[in-house]
Order: structure tokens, then C-alpha cells, then sequence
């Protein structure tokens, strides 16, 4: 027997496996992984694992180095949960998931808890195409969004800069969401099961995207 | 003092990566550096057409990483620049003939050889796009002022940034001034605007370029080229010289709204 076990904690899901990696160097935890797979062939045989990495912050060579690794064991990874918004980045780029259910509408909660929660993603960088982001809170990124990339929020999206890929704000119904940017350009913009899309123009000066009677409208930005 | 390893390498299919590597290469071997191309193509491979070395093949990349001949015996000498070689991909194997530490392997030993590799990489963003960036000391991402290339692009940067390959430097390739001047094309701004990368150069659209290719002889060799003339600039750029960037319009205007992008002082 090895020690592996230490390091893990395994728990089956409705279609899959979720293990819990404990808060120790990434090559220990994913050699523990991949040996105690290893020992229990027959049992992960064709399982689809769900990894909660907690609080690591790993590379795409790391995830996709381990997604391969657990690829030839025959074990597909499709999701990565984790703390760190980099981990979080890396596990989008690799095309992962990053939460084990999405919420169905009869799952949600009235639009008071995301505004209520008041955490907000700071991403200080441009988001190019290909990037998804996902946050239960506000997102807010020091950037610009490229085409092609995505940004989906619980609460207000704001961009500190230009806006040209698609965004999702009060994902889970919150009608009171807003998205902000210093330049809209073509793109798609949605807050809760409405959606915008942007004229085919740019649209100058920064502008606000809120609900008016039922419908999104792009308004001037301007001190309330 | 090894050599630099520079992969080029675009996201989107045919927007000129192996045109750009065979022009490189060419320019910079007729300038006096050593140089080997490597073609990462595995299944698909172009660029011994297009340098015109097709018909000397014996060895490939796959038979040096699979131990079937020396690392010499693989490199192909151009039959014009005898410091410029080849070594060709394998046409009858394809990409996970290859792994990515078999690549850096590669290039690591090829490094006491030559001055420079260039290493093409085929399109898109899968296990080829993999192999051909690991060994990379610098990568050179090469789009066509169009905007499915360019958010290709923008999507290759964005995994090379990921990886920590750094900030890649851009070519920006097929450009036709009429066709900007009428609006009717992305101009190297609205690029470089979205981008946000180093300008390496850019090369105009020239019809000589698919004549040069069909024969097998880079357009870097022909003297009045304009496209020539770009990728014998762009080679002057990478060595690290300060080579102005080429005005297509006669008007002045690009070369300064360029200066202002790429953060250079004008005239």
C-alpha cells in the first residue's frame, strides 16, 4: 500500500467521481493521484474525474500534462475546481469546466443573492479569444475583452476598457445587473435571460448596459 | 553561443507560415547566418516544395527522433545557400509521431549546429501547434490583415502567454494598400489595435510570391519583390537590427501612424 490515499479524498457524484487533492506541492499531489489510479485500475477503469485542487495555482502544462497522464489510465478529466482565479483561467483554456452543475432556472435564488454578494474578479489583463470566465460575484476587468473571449458573471460586469467579446451579466436572473465599458464595439451582451446585440458600429465613450422595461438598452455613462 | 530557436506559427490555416519560413530563412542565410528550417508539419508537409527540395529527400524529422539516421544525414543543404538546410517532415506519418520533449530534444542538439532554427508549425492549436512551440526560444506570430486570421491569432497569443512563452512578435502578411485605402481591408492599425503585440514587419500582398512558390524558389531571392524585400527586412529585424518598416503607400502616412502604435519615435 501506498501512502497515496493521504493526499486524496474521493467522493462519488451523480456522474462521476469528485477527488479533493490536500494543500501540498503539485508533483506530490499529482503522482498521488496518478499512482493510487494506478493500484485501483479495474475500480477508475472509463471514470470520469472531477479534481478540486483547492488553493494550487497551476499552468496549462500542469493541468494538461495531468489531463494526458489520466487520459492513457482512461480517466477523462472535465473539470478543475480551485481558489485560484489563475488555476480557474488555466482549467477555461484547456476547455475544462470549473464547477461541477451548472444551476437550473428552478435552482436559482431571487435576484437579491448575487448584488447582495459584493466579491468581485479582478482580471488586470486583456482577455483574448478562446478565454472564458465564470464568476458567482461581479467581474471587473483592468482590459480589454477580445472577440471571441467570454466573461459570465452572477453580478455587474465592468470593463476598463473595450468591450468586444460576448458578456453575461446576472447569470442566475438578477435583473438589476449591469455591464459597463469605456467602448462597446460589436458583440453580444446579455443580463439575465435577455440579449443585446450590439449594432454593427462602435459605440464611443463609455456606456452603461442596463434592464428598461423588460429590454436592455445601451445608455451614456454618466455620474448618477 | 547556440542558436535561437524561433517558431512561426499562425492558429488559422493558410495565411503564409511556411512561405514566411522558407522567405526567413533564405534572407538570413543569404546574409551569412547558418541556418536549418525544420518543418513541423508531420502528414502534411509543404515546405520542402516550396524551398524546391522536394526531390532530395531521404530522411525526415521522424526517422532522426525514431533513431533510423544521424542528425546530419537529415539535414538537406539548399542547392543555392550552402549554409541554409532542411529538414523535412514526414509525409506518411502524422503528429503524435512526435512528442513535444522530443522536439526541445531535437533542437537542443541542432543548436550547436547553426545560428538560427526556424521551426514551421502547421495550423491550428492541437498536439503539431504543441510540438512546435515547445522548443521555441521566441515565437512569431504570423496573421493576414482579416478577421478570422486575426482572432485566430489573438487566440494563439493568448495560449502562448498561458504557456509563458512570452509576448509573441507579429508579421502581418498579404497586406494590399489599395484595398485598405478603400476601407475594404483591415489595415495593420486595426491589427495591431486588437492585438497588442511587437511588430516584426509586414509584407505586402505580391503576386510574384505564388509564382516563387510553384517554382520552388523563395521570393527573398529576387531582387525587386516587394514581398522579398519585407521578408529581407523582417530577417534584418530578428538579427536585431533597426530596419525602418517599408511605406506601400507613397504617402507617408503609415510609417508615422506605425511609429505611434509600436511606440517609436517618427523620422
Amino acid at each position: 500500500m501506498s501512502d497515496s490515499p493521504h493526499f486524496l479524498q474521493i467522493k462519488g457524484l451523480r456522474d462521476g467521481l469528485l477527488i479533493t487533492l490536500a494543500d501540498a506541492p503539485w508533483e506530490t499531489v499529482s503522482q498521488a493521484l496518478l499512482t493510487h489510479i494506478s493500484e485501483q485500475q479495474a475500480f477508475f477503469q472509463g471514470a470520469r474525474l472531477a479534481l478540486d485542487v483547492g488553493q494550487q495555482a497551476l499552468k496549462v502544462t500542469d493541468l494538461a500534462d495531468l489531463r494526458d497522464r489520466l487520459s492513457d489510465k482512461g480517466v477523462s478529466l472535465w473539470a478543475v475546481l480551485s481558489e485560484s482565479p489563475v488555476t480557474q483561467n488555466t482549467a477555461q483554456l484547456l476547455g475544462l469546466a470549473t464547477r461541477l452543475f451548472r444551476p437550473r432556472p428552478q435552482d436559482l435564488e431571487p435576484a437579491s443573492s448575487p448584488t447582495a454578494n459584493e466579491t468581485a474578479l479582478w482580471l488586470q489583463r486583456t482577455l483574448r479569444s478562446g478565454v472564458r470566465v465564470e464568476f458567482p460575484g461581479h467581474v471587473v476587468v483592468w482590459g480589454d475583452i477580445n472577440p471571441g473571449a467570454e466573461v459570465v458573471a452572477a453580478g455587474h460586469i465592468l470593463v476598463w476598457g473595450r468591450l468586444r467579446g460576448s458578456v453575461h451579466a446576472g447569470v442566475q436572473g438578477d435583473k438589476n445587473a449591469m455591464i459597463a465599458a469605456l467602448e462597446l464595439s460589436p458583440m453580444q451582451a446579455r443580463i439575465a435571460d435577455q440579449t443585446l446585440v450590439i449594432p454593427d458600429k462602435s459605440h464611443s465613450g463609455p456606456k452603461v448596459i442596463v434592464f428598461r422595461d423588460d429590454r436592455l438598452v445601451i445608455e451614456d455613462w454618466q455620474t448618477a | 553561443m547556440g542558436a535561437q530557436v524561433i517558431t512561426i506559427t499562425s492558429g488559422k490555416g493558410g495565411v503564409g507560415k511556411t512561405t514566411a519560413v522558407a522567405n526567413l530563412a533564405v534572407a538570413l542565410a543569404a546574409d551569412g547566418q547558418k541556418v536549418v528550417c525544420v518543418d513541423g508539419d508531420i502528414g502534411l508537409r509543404n515546405l520542402d516544395v516550396v524551398m524546391g527540395l522536394e526531390n532530395r529527400i531521404v530522411y525526415d524529422v521522424v526517422d532522426v527522433i525514431e533513431g533510423r539516421c544521424r542528425l546530419r544525414q537529415a539535414m538537406i543543404r539548399d542547392k543555392r545557400l550552402p549554409e541554409l538546410y532542411l529538414i523535412p517532415a514526414a509525409q506518411t506519418r502524422d503528429k503524435s509521431a512526435v512528442s513535444p520533449s522530443e522536439m526541445v530534444r531535437l533542437c537542443d542538439e541542432l543548436r550547436g549546429e547553426v545560428d538560427w532554427v526556424l521551426i514551421d508549425s502547421p495550423a491550428g492549436i492541437e498536439r503539431g501547434f504543441k510540438n512546435a512551440i515547445a522548443p521555441a526560444d521566441r515565437v512569431i506570430v504570423l496573421t493576414n490583415p482579416e478577421v478570422s486570421a486575426v482572432r485566430d491569432a489573438d487566440r494563439v497569443i493568448g495560449i502562448l502567454e498561458a504557456e509563458e512563452k512570452g509576448s509573441p512578435d507579429l508579421i502581418i502578411n498579404r497586406l494590399n494598400p489599395a484595398l485598405v485605402r478603400r476601407h475594404d481591408m483591415l489595415s495593420a492599425e486595426d491589427v495591431l489595435d486588437l492585438l497588442a503585440v511587437r511588430l516584426l514587419g509586414i509584407v505586402p500582398e505580391d503576386e510574384n510570391v505564388i509564382v516563387a512558390t510553384n517554382r520552388g524558389i523563395p521570393v527573398a531571392l529576387d531582387g525587386k519583390s516587394r514581398a522579398g524585400e519585407a521578408f529581407r527586412n523582417i530577417a534584418r529585424r530578428i538579427k536585431g537590427e533597426d530596419v525602418p518598416f517599408m511605406d506601400f503607400d507613397n504617402q507617408g502616412t503609415l510609417w508615422q501612424k506605425l511609429s505611434r502604435l509600436t511606440g517609436r519615435k517618427s523620422s
